[in-house]
C-alpha cells in the first residue's frame, strides 16, 4: 500500500512541478472494504491525534481510503493558495490563514443538514467550519514556583514575574511569534484583547525567556523542569500530557482566555468535494464529536462549554483575521514585540 | 349583433381593479427601490467608514507611508453577513500592501470623502470604497489611494427578503382594494337600486312624481322620469276631464229631450207613438245614468291620483245616504234596516270617492231588490279594517263571478229590465283599491246578494 501512496506523490509532483511545499508525514488509511474512492486530506493535526477520527470514518464508509497529509500551517496554506493542489479538505489550527483562503477564494460553498446546525460562531459562510475549540492556557510547575502561589489573571502574572524574577529568569517559555504562526496568532490576538500583553511582553523579556515553534516542547520542557511556566500553550496538548502530572498545573487565566477554533474547508478545486464534505460532516456529527473528545483529545465545538466559561474569548472568524496576516501590519507588529521582547 | 352593455357593477369592479392592480405594481416597485437603496446606502456607510479609518492611520515619516490596518474596521465589515473583504492602498501608483489587482476607482479623482463604485472582481461583484489621503514622506507630499471592497451577499440578501415583502405588501394591498372596490361599488349602486325597487313597488294606477331621496347625480334621471309621468298624468286627467264634460254636455239637452217627451206622451193620441214614446224616454234615462255613471268614474279614476287623507265617519255617512234614498226605496214598499251606526267608525280616505262607492251599493240593491223585501245594511270593525255589508233579498248573482261583473260596462244577465250602465261595480272596485281595501260580492244564503266593503280604519 505504501508504494501506491507514494506513487501518487510521484505522479502529484509530476503534474505540478511547482508543488515544492514541505510535508511532514503522509499516511495512507486504506479502505477496508474493496476501495472506490480517495479521500485526500491536507492538515495541520498530527496523524496520531486524528486516527480514531479517519478509522471512525472508514468504519461507515468502507470504499474509501483515505491519505492523510499532515504540514506546517504555512505550507498547508502555501500549498493550496500558492500551488493549487487539490486536496479534498483542509483542516488547520491556523484560522487566519483559514480565513485568508476561504476569503480569496479558495474554499468551495458546502451545505448540508449538520453544516446548518452549527452557531454562527463556529462557521464563515457555507466555506469555512470549525470543529474542535481549543483554549490557550498557561502551564506551571508547581515544584519551580517555590511556594509562590499560582497567578489566576495576567496581572497576577505581571506582579509575581517583577517581585521574583530570580525565580524566573531564563525558566519562562513562550510562542516566537516570528518562528510560529501559531505563536503570531496568539500574541495578536492577545494584544487586541488587553494592553496588559504588552507589559507582560516586556517583563517576559526582561528575565530571558525561552521561544518555542510549538506547545510540545514548552511542554516537555516544563515537565523536565527546564521551565517554571509557559505561556499561551494549546490547552489540548497540555491537559492529556500534564493530566497525571501532580506537579504541572494547566491555567485559564480568568481575566481571559482565548479559544482557539480548529477549522475545515474544502478547496474549490477539490477532486472529491463531497468527500471532503463527508468528513466534515462527520466530525460535527454525533459519533464523530464523540471520537474527537474522548479518543483524540480534541473538545469538539460546544456552545455550552463557552458558556460555563464566562472568560473565554473565542476568536472570531471574520475578516478581521486578515488584518495581522498584512505584510506591513505583521512587520509592525513583530518589530514592536521584539522591542518590547528584548529590551535589557 | 348588438351585444349588450357591461352591467355598471362589472364595469366599476372592473375598473377599480384594474387601478388597485396598477397601484400594487407601482407599490411594489417603490417599496424594493426605496429599501435596496437603503440597504445598499447601509452597506456604503459601513464600507465607507471602514476605508476611512484605514485613512486616518496613514502616517507620513522618512522611511516610508505609515500604515497601521485596524482590526475593527475589517471585523464590523464582515459583521453585517458574513461578506469577503479586499483592500489595497496605493502610494504614488505603487501598491504598498493589500491585493495589487483590486480595481482602482473609474475616474482617478478619488477625494477625501469615499467614492463608492461596484466591479467584478475575481469570481464575484464587489463593492468598492476608495478614499485619497496626502502623506507627507521625507518632506514630499505622496498621495495615498486606499480602496476597500467587500462582496455584496448581505445586501442581494437584503434586498431578496425585501423583495419577497413588498410582494406580500403589494399582493396585501391589492386584496385590501379589491374588497374596498366591491364595497364602493355596492354603496354606489345602492341608490339606483333602491330607485328602481320605488318605482317598481308602486300599484297601476300610482302616477305620483318621484320624490324618492336620490344623489345629486340621479337628480336628471329622477326629474325626467316625473316629468314624464307629469305629462301621462296629464294626458290621462285631460281624457278624464273630457270625459266628465262630455257626459255634462250630455245631460242636459237629454233632460230637455226627457222632459219634451213626456208632454209629448201626455198629449199623444195613439198607442202607437206613445209605445215609441216610452222607448224613447227609457233610452234618455238610461244614456243619463250612463253619462252619470260615467262622470262618476271618471271622478274616481282622477281622483284616486291624489288622494285625499281624511278621516271619514262610516256611521254618518251611511245614516245620509240612506235618508237621502228613502223616497225611491218607499215607493218600493222596502225596508231599510241599519245596524250598528251608533258608534263613529272612522276611516282614513277620501270621502267622496268612499261616498260614491257606498252610493253605488246602495242603489244595486235597491235596484236589483223584489218589492216589500227587507235590505240590511251594517258596518263594524274587523281588525285594523272596517267592513261596510249590504244584504238584499233580491234576485242574487245567478252565479255569476265577482271578477266579470266588476268589469268595466259589464251588466250581468240577471240585470233584466232594469236601468244601468254596468260602471256601478267598477267604481267601488277602484275605490276599494285605492284606498288599499277590498270589495265582496256573494250570493245570500236563502236568497239574494250581499255585497261587502273593507276599508283600513285610522
Ligand atoms: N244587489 C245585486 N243583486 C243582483 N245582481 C246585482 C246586484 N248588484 C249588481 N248586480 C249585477 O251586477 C251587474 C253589474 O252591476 P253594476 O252596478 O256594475 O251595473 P248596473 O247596476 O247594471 O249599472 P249602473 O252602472 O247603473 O250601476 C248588474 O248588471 C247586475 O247584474
Ligand atoms: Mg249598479
Amino acid at each position: 500500500m505504501r508504494t501506491i501512496v507514494l506513487a501518487i506523490g510521484l505522479i502529484t509532483c509530476l503534474l505540478s512541478p511547482a508543488a515544492a511545499f514541505v510535508v511532514e508525514e503522509e499516511t495512507l488509511f486504506p479502505a477496508t472494504g474493496v476501495e472506490t474512492q480517495i479521500l485526500s486530506v491536507l492538515s495541520t493535526t498530527d496523524t496520531a491525534i486524528l486516527r480514531p477520527v479517519i478509522l471512525g470514518f472508514q468504519a461507515r464508509n468502507s470504499s474509501v481510503s483515505v491519505r492523510y497529509t499532515v504540514a506546517s500551517s504555512q505550507e498547508v496554506y502555501a500549498a493550496i493558495h500558492d500551488e493549487g493542489i487539490g486536496y479534498d479538505l483542509v483542516i488547520s489550527s491556523a484560522m487566519d490563514l483559514q480565513m485568508k483562503l476561504a476569503n480569496d477564494g479558495f474554499a468551495a460553498r458546502y451545505r448540508s443538514a449538520l453544516t446548518d446546525s452549527i452557531p454562527n460562531w463556529a462557521h464563515w459562510q457555507d466555506r469555512l467550519f470549525a470543529f474542535a475549540q481549543e483554549n490557550v492556557v498557561l502551564i506551571v510547575s508547581r515544584a519551580g514556583l517555590n511556594g509562590l502561589p499560582v497567578p489566576q489573571t495576567r496581572r497576577d502574572l505581571i506582579e509575581m514575574l517583577r517581585g521574583h524574577p530570580e525565580v524566573f529568569r531564563g525558566r519562562i517559555g513562550t510562542y516566537d511569534p516570528k518562528a510560529s504562526g501559531a505563536g503570531y496568532l496568539f500574541a495578536t490576538q492577545d494584544a487586541r484583547q488587553s494592553e496588559s500583553f504588552w507589559r507582560l511582553a516586556e517583563v517576559m523579556g526582561g528575565l530571558s525567556p525561552r521561544l518555542y515553534t510549538s506547545s510540545n516542547d514548552m511542554i516537555s520542557d516544563l515537565k523536565q523542569g527546564r521551565l517554571v511556566l509557559a505561556y499561551n500553550v494549546l490547552g489540548s496538548y497540555a491537559g492529556p500530557r500534564l493530566a497525571d502530572d501532580p506537579d504541572a498545573k494547566v491555567v485559564e487565566l480568568e481575566d481571559y482566555t482565548l479559544t482557539l477554533l480548529r477549522t475545515g474547508l474544502v478547496p474549490v478545486n477539490a477532486a472529491a468535494p463531497n468527500l471532503g464534505g463527508a468528513f466534515l460532516d462527520f466530525m460535527i456529527g454525533t459519533q464523530g464529536r464523540r471520537l474527537l473528545r474522548d479518543d483524540a483529545g480534541l473538545p469538539p465545538t460546544d456552545e455550552m462549554a463557552l458558556a460555563s466559561g464566562p472568560y473565554l474569548r473565542p476568536m472570531r472568524l471574520d475578516p478581521g483575521l486578515l488584518v495581522f496576516l498584512d505584510r506591513i501590519k505583521r512587520k509592525a507588529f513583530l518589530d514592536e514585540w521584539s522591542s518590547a521582547f528584548s529590551q535589557n | 349583433m348588438s351585444q349588450a352593455p357591461l352591467s355598471l357593477r362589472l364595469r366599476l369592479v372592473l375598473q377599480l381593479l384594474g387601478i388597485a392592480a396598477v397601484l400594487a405594481i407601482l407599490l411594489y416597485f417603490t417599496v424594493r427601490t426605496i429599501a435596496e437603496q437603503a440597504a445598499e446606502a447601509t452597506h456604503d456607510g459601513v464600507l465607507g467608514a471602514a476605508t476611512l479609518a484605514i485613512a486616518e492611520r496613514l502616517q507620513g515619516g522618512d522611511s516610508g507611508v505609515g500604515i497601521d490596518l485596524p482590526y475593527e474596521a475589517f471585523s464590523i465589515l464582515g459583521s453585517i453577513s458574513a461578506d469577503r473583504v479586499f483592500y489595497r492602498i496605493e502610494a504614488a501608483g505603487k501598491t504598498l500592501t493589500g491585493y495589487a489587482d483590486l480595481p482602482l476607482p473609474p475616474r482617478t479623482g478619488a477625494s477625501v470623502a469615499p467614492v463608492f463604485y461596484t466591479a467584478p472582481y475575481r469570481d464575484t461583484q464587489v463593492r468598492i470604497a476608495a478614499v485619497k489621503r496626502t502623506v507627507l514622506v521625507a518632506r514630499v507630499a505622496v498621495p495615498v489611494l486606499v480602496v476597500v471592497a467587500q462582496t455584496q451577499l448581505g445586501q442581494d440578501a437584503i434586498a431578496q427578503r425585501v423583495a419577497r415583502r413588498a410582494a406580500l405588501v403589494g399582493l396585501g394591498s391589492f386584496i385590501l382594494a379589491a374588497v374596498l372596490s366591491l364595497l364602493t361599488t355596492g354603496s354606489v349602486l345602492r341608490p339606483i337600486n333602491r330607485l328602481a325597487e320605488a318605482v317598481g313597488r308602486r300599484g297601476p294606477q300610482d302616477l305620483r312624481a318621484v320624490d324618492h331621496p336620490t344623489p345629486a347625480e340621479l337628480r336628471p334621471l329622477v326629474s325626467a322620469l316625473n316629468g314624464f309621468i307629469a305629462r301621462l298624468r296629464g294626458a290621462l286627467s285631460r281624457t278624464e276631464t273630457f270625459i266628465a264634460e262630455a257626459a255634462h254636455h250630455i245631460r242636459t239637452p237629454l233632460a230637455t229631450v226627457r222632459a219634451r217627451a213626456e208632454i209629448a206622451l201626455r198629449q199623444a193620441g195613439s198607442e202607437d207613438s206613445r209605445e215609441t214614446l216610452r222607448a224613447v224616454i227609457r233610452a234618455v234615462e238610461e244614456s243619463s245614468r250612463s253619462a252619470g255613471q260615467l262622470l262618476d268614474h271618471a271622478t274616481v279614476v282622477y281622483r284616486s291620483d291624489r288622494l285625499a287623507d281624511e278621516h271619514v265617519d262610516l256611521s254618518a255617512l251611511i245614516a245620509r245616504l240612506v235618508m237621502a234614498i228613502e223616497p225611491i226605496a218607499e215607493l218600493r214598499d222596502l225596508t231599510i234596516m241599519v245596524a250598528g251606526v251608533e258608534n263613529k267608525i272612522v276611516v282614513r280616505g277620501d270621502p267622496p270617492l268612499i261616498e260614491s262607492a257606498v252610493r253605488n251599493l246602495l242603489d244595486n240593491a235597491i235596484k236589483y231588490s223584489a218589492q216589500e223585501t227587507q235590505i240590511d245594511i251594517g258596518v263594524e270593525k274587523k281588525g285594523k279594517t272596517a267592513r261596510i255589508e249590504l244584504c238584499d233579498r233580491g234576485r242574487g248573482l245567478a252565479g255569476q263571478r265577482q271578477s266579470r261583473l266588476t268589469g268595466r260596462f259589464q251588466r250581468g244577465e240577471n240585470s233584466g229590465d232594469v236601468v244601468g250602465s254596468g260602471l256601478g261595480l267598477t267604481i267601488v272596485e277602484e275605490v276599494a283599491a285605492a284606498h288599499a281595501g277590498r270589495f265582496e260580492l256573494t250570493e245570500r244564503e236563502g236568497g239574494g246578494t250581499c255585497a261587502r266593503l273593507f276599508l283600513p280604519l285610522v
